[in-house]
């Protein structure tokens, strides 16, 4: 029986805990008496026979949906989409959850006659995925039936020809998603709930959708009002997907959910990298020596070994559950099933949050994690894994520990580059950004090529990252990286720290000297329900 | 009298060179340039005069040749020994021609005037006086410039002369600290309007030293409203880049991304820029180097104008670029008289004392230094923007030798 997820009081006798720092790690020793850790559960149990529940679910749908068997016609336009690159992290180990719900359904529209069959990686502004990185999703046998004659595309969201203009929400928003999808008869969308943000309409009216509908809700005021937006009753992220998808559906485009949740089982519960994945008071003599060696042989390695080493590494995570027919009781499901797996209970906030963070982000699978990425990954996501309200308080001190290296990937992430040199040298007020730079960087025609045709990520996507940032932003009092490059730390208008010690030491100039900490032991993916 | 001189020496230019290359500035300490006392310079006719130098700047052009990196070019068109120093305030002693007593700056391009020629070259008739083509010929020995020729001294030194032409009388308000700014400025008003900006061009400035600065500085009051973009190493230099009148301020590495935003550029490579396909529509480059004007060639847009401010040497640069997207490469050097976007002419120090009031850019001069500490000196001079400095010059206001009459 798995054990959930626990908040652990730290005192005398609690030993340095583990902060993933990069492609290494660091173990600090936590102020006893006013500091906590926030553990993730363990790896919940998977199901026993993912692809007989996958086919079980096809036909029992969920909310007002009909089998998709029924759905299913001759001579019908039919279009996949699924989620890209950015899930789940890490890339889990073959057969990927969408290869074997892409299969599954293939199985059922081939039985049906169905042969007008598009896939789209539902990448919205996010890069293109590489041949291998579709293999990898869709698996080889998928690829090769479909991909060569070209249906099996990225979707393209500055595609003028191929994006269609469905109408605007009652607030005003444009929803205007990939053509294809909307004038089919049936859109099946394979999901990856790696967190509760994913999923719902999101995945349609943001997976699929153009610049012009994303704006709407990818902005500094939907990201402050969205607390959080891993919340979706409290995000003003999802209400507005939420109103998109209302729009799509009112118009007739007609959407079969399918979503999937996995476990905690990122590190795997043998081998070198288990450690990770246990509780530091119950590492074992090899489980030491594990993390000593591994340290050392990290330490000593060069910056593109140690990448190369942790982006190559792919997840045991299993799937824990799958639900589809109709979007919004999918949805409410999943995320149920999400939460059972992360949510942990939470007493009341605290002065000081702490957190490691890893090597990965939802948008440097295979490329690098720049500093930019850094503050997104930190500050966006894991400041945001919270129900209630955030484990530190309003004008709290957020200490975060990452190498923040001033090094990008220029294939991947080339506005990111001209975003850090240019804007963040001018202003890290988000609003002063949104308004004076967003539009250039959008309509930037060399981005924008860069974006169709190679494998670069939208012009605008680095404005994003820092609008995930906004609600921490606002909420916090400062922040401070240890261990990270001083000066992009700096670009960041964040405070560097060469050690916990000293970072907990500037801290103290803010939230005073006796402040109470918690640590948030990410990854495993956890979530704090704060009461 | 007490005055650093410059001498002919093979093997101390040997030296200096070599020193050079381990620390900038490091020629000081064992190159050609002697801290000497020497008899004061000889006035070569009536309309010349003695002056004593109160501040001195150290420029480029002087670092360049104390370090023995100056090109050869310059050799027939110096005279040895020489004592250093062109950007000079001094005091005048005795009234000449319609100068009273009282301060002087010194316009040191030693033209067809200087050198009693009559009649004059084509280019100082035409007010050109940077271009006379008779700074070798004449009443004096060959020298570009006052501080490059035997016969006139130079502002390293407690006493120099000059020819009554080459004076400009320093208001009451001015600072002796602006006062010796007024020649670099005068260089760069001219480099400025020698680009000939159009209205909303965007211009890059290469370089954020003293010549940098006044560029930014003279380009914004002379010259066409423009969007200014300024490369800046160090953050002394970028604040007052932006002070100054610069629109941006950009690392160098950030040079070439900065511009392609600028400029709406496409551009050659997969996320990395091989090349521009746009650029500025001006870059004027105020370091003189190979690498600057490799920058240059990288930035600009085809048809575009480089404008070398900076001094160059003897440099290695592919120019398939320059002539593939028809770049027009010019220099600009000294000055002499300047047509205003107006169309009004004035004499370019007459528009330096202007700029130097206007910018408040006596500020610029960071430090100064008795000749006794020349080698000091050099090396803050050589490390200026490192060290958070503009201009270090030096100060003859204290020297005993000087006030002993």
């Amino acid at each position: 029986m798995p054990r959930p997820g626990f908040v652990l009081d730290v005192d005398r006798s609690t030993p340095p805990i583990l902060f993933h720092h990069g492609e290494g790690f660091r173990l600090e020793r936590l102020p006893a008496g006013r500091s906590r850790v926030i553990y993730p559960a363990e790896p919940i149990e998977p199901l026993k026979n993912p692809d007989a529940a996958i086919r079980h679910a096809l036909v029992n749908p969920i909310g007002d949906s009909e089998p998709l068997t029924a759905l299913l016609k001759p001579g019908m336009k039919l279009t996949i989409a699924f989620d890209d690159i950015s899930l789940p992290l890490p890339p889990m180990k073959r057969p990927d959850i969408r290869q074997r719900v892409i299969e599954a359904v293939l199985e059922l529209a081939a039985a049906a006659g169905v042969d007008d069959v598009m896939l789209i990686a539902a990448l919205a502004l996010h890069r293109r995925m590489t041949e291998a990185e579709l293999r990898h999703a869709v698996g080889d046998r998928v690829y090769d039936a479909f991909a060569p004659q070209g249906l099996l595309l990225n979707h393209d969201a500055e595609d003028p020809d191929n994006l269609l203009f469905i109408g605007t929400t009652e607030k005003g928003e444009e929803v205007e998603i990939n053509k294809r999808a909307a004038e089919s008869d049936l859109i099946i969308y394979v999901n990856i709930n790696l967190v509760s943000m994913d999923g719902g309409w999101k995945s349609t009216a943001t997976g699929l959708a153009s610049y012009r509908s994303l704006r709407h809700h990818h902005n500094v005021r939907t990201m402050q009002h969205s607390r959080s937006f891993m919340d979706r009753h409290a995000s003003e992220l999802h209400s507005a997907n939420w109103r998109m998808g209302k729009v799509l559906k009112d118009s007739g485009v007609k959407v079969f959910q399918i979503e999937t949740t996995m476990n905690n089982n990122v590190f795997g519960t043998e081998g070198p990298m288990s450690v990770l994945q246990k509780r530091e008071w119950e590492w074992s003599l090899s489980d030491r020596i594990s993390m000593a060696g591994m340290k050392t042989a990290l330490d000593l390695m060069p910056q593109r070994t140690r990448r190369q080493i942790f982006q190559n590494w792919q997840a045991p995570h299993a799937m824990t559950s799958v639900q589809a027919g109709e979007v919004e009781a999918v949805h409410e499901l999943t995320t149920a099933n999400v939460y059972k797996q992360h949510l942990v209970p939470v007493e009341g906030q605290t002065d000081i949050m702490t957190m490691g963070l890893p090597y990965i982000s939802p948008y440097n699978v295979n490329s690098i994690l720049n500093p930019i990425l850094v503050a997104c990954l930190g500050l966006g996501y894991f400041f945001n894994l919270y129900r209630g309200k955030p484990p530190v308080r309003e004008g709290g001190v957020l200490i975060m520990s990452h190498p923040t290296p001033w090094e990008f990937h220029p294939v991947h992430h080339p506005s990111y580059i001209d975003f850090f040199e240019q804007v963040l040298s001018e202003t890290t007020d988000p609003i002063r950004i949104e308004a004076e730079f967003e539009k250039s960087f959008a309509e930037d025609e060399w981005y924008r090529h860069l974006y169709r045709t190679s494998h670069a990520y939208h012009g605008v996507h680095p404005f994003y990252m820092w609008y995930w940032c906004s609600h921490a932003l606002q909420h916090l009092g400062q922040v401070i990286i240890v261990g990270g490059d001083v000066r992009a730390v700096r670009r960041l208008g964040f405070k560097p720290a060469s050690t916990l010690q000293d970072a907990l030491e500037m801290a103290s100039d803010v939230v005073g000297r006796d402040a109470t900490i918690t640590h948030i032991h990410n990854p495993p993916i956890l979530m704090a329900d704060v009461h | 009298m007490k005055a650093l001189r410059f001498e002919r020496s093979i093997a101390r230019f040997a030296a200096a060179n070599l020193a050079s290359r381990l620390s900038p500035g490091g020629g000081a300490k064992v190159g050609p340039l002697r801290l000497r006392d020497i008899d004061p310079p000889r006035l070569p006719g009536d309309d010349w005069v003695e002056v004593l130098p109160r501040l001195a700047g150290i420029c480029g052009s002087d670092l360049a040749t104390i370090d023995a990196r100056s090109s050869r070019y310059f050799e027939p068109i110096v005279s040895f020994p020489f004592v250093p120093g062109h950007e000079v305030v001094a005091d005048l002693p005795t009234p000449i021609g319609h100068l009273g007593a009282g301060r002087v700056v010194i316009e040191p391009v030693l033209g067809c005037v200087t050198r009693g020629i009559d009649p004059m070259c084509a280019a100082c008739a035409r007010g050109d006086l940077g271009n006379c083509e008779r700074i070798a010929f004449g009443a004096i020995e060959p020298g570009l410039q006052s501080g490059f020729c035997c016969d006139t001294g130079g502002g390293w030194s407690t006493r120099m002369i000059a020819h009554v032409s080459q004076l400009h009388a320093v208001p009451e308000t001015f600072s002796d600290e602006a006062a010796v700014m007024v020649e670099p400025t005068a260089c760069a008003v001219h480099g400025a309007l020698a680009a000939d900006v159009a209205e909303g061009d965007l211009v890059v400035v290469l370089g954020s030293g003293a010549l940098g600065l006044l560029t930014i500085a003279a380009l914004r009051r002379f010259g066409r409203p423009c969007t200014i973009m300024a490369v800046a190493k160090h953050p002394t230099q970028h604040r007052l880049a932006l002070e100054l009148g610069a629109d941006s301020v950009v690392l160098p590495h950030e040079l070439t991304r900065a511009v392609r935003r600028a400029s709406g550029s496409l551009a050659l490579g997969d996320g990395d820029i091989i090349r521009l396909t746009g650029g500025a529509d001006h870059v004027i480059d105020c370091v003189g180097s190979e690498e600057s004007l490799t920058e240059a060639l990288g930035v600009v847009r085809p048809k575009g104008r480089i404008t070398m401010v900076g001094m160059p040497g003897q440099v290695s640069v592919d120019l398939t670029g320059l002539w593939q997207r028809e770049i027009t490469l010019a220099g600009a050097y000294a000055y002499g008289t300047e047509t205003l976007p107006t169309g009004q002419r004035h004499r370019t120090f007459d528009l330096a004392f202007e700029l130097v009031e206007a910018a408040d850019l006596g500020r610029l001069v960071s430090a100064t230094y008795p000749l006794s500490q020349f080698e000091t000196a050099i090396s803050h001079a050589a490390a200026a923007g490192a060290r958070g400095a503009v201009r270090i010059a030096f100060d003859l206001r204290n020297e005993k030798e000087r006030n002993r009459a």
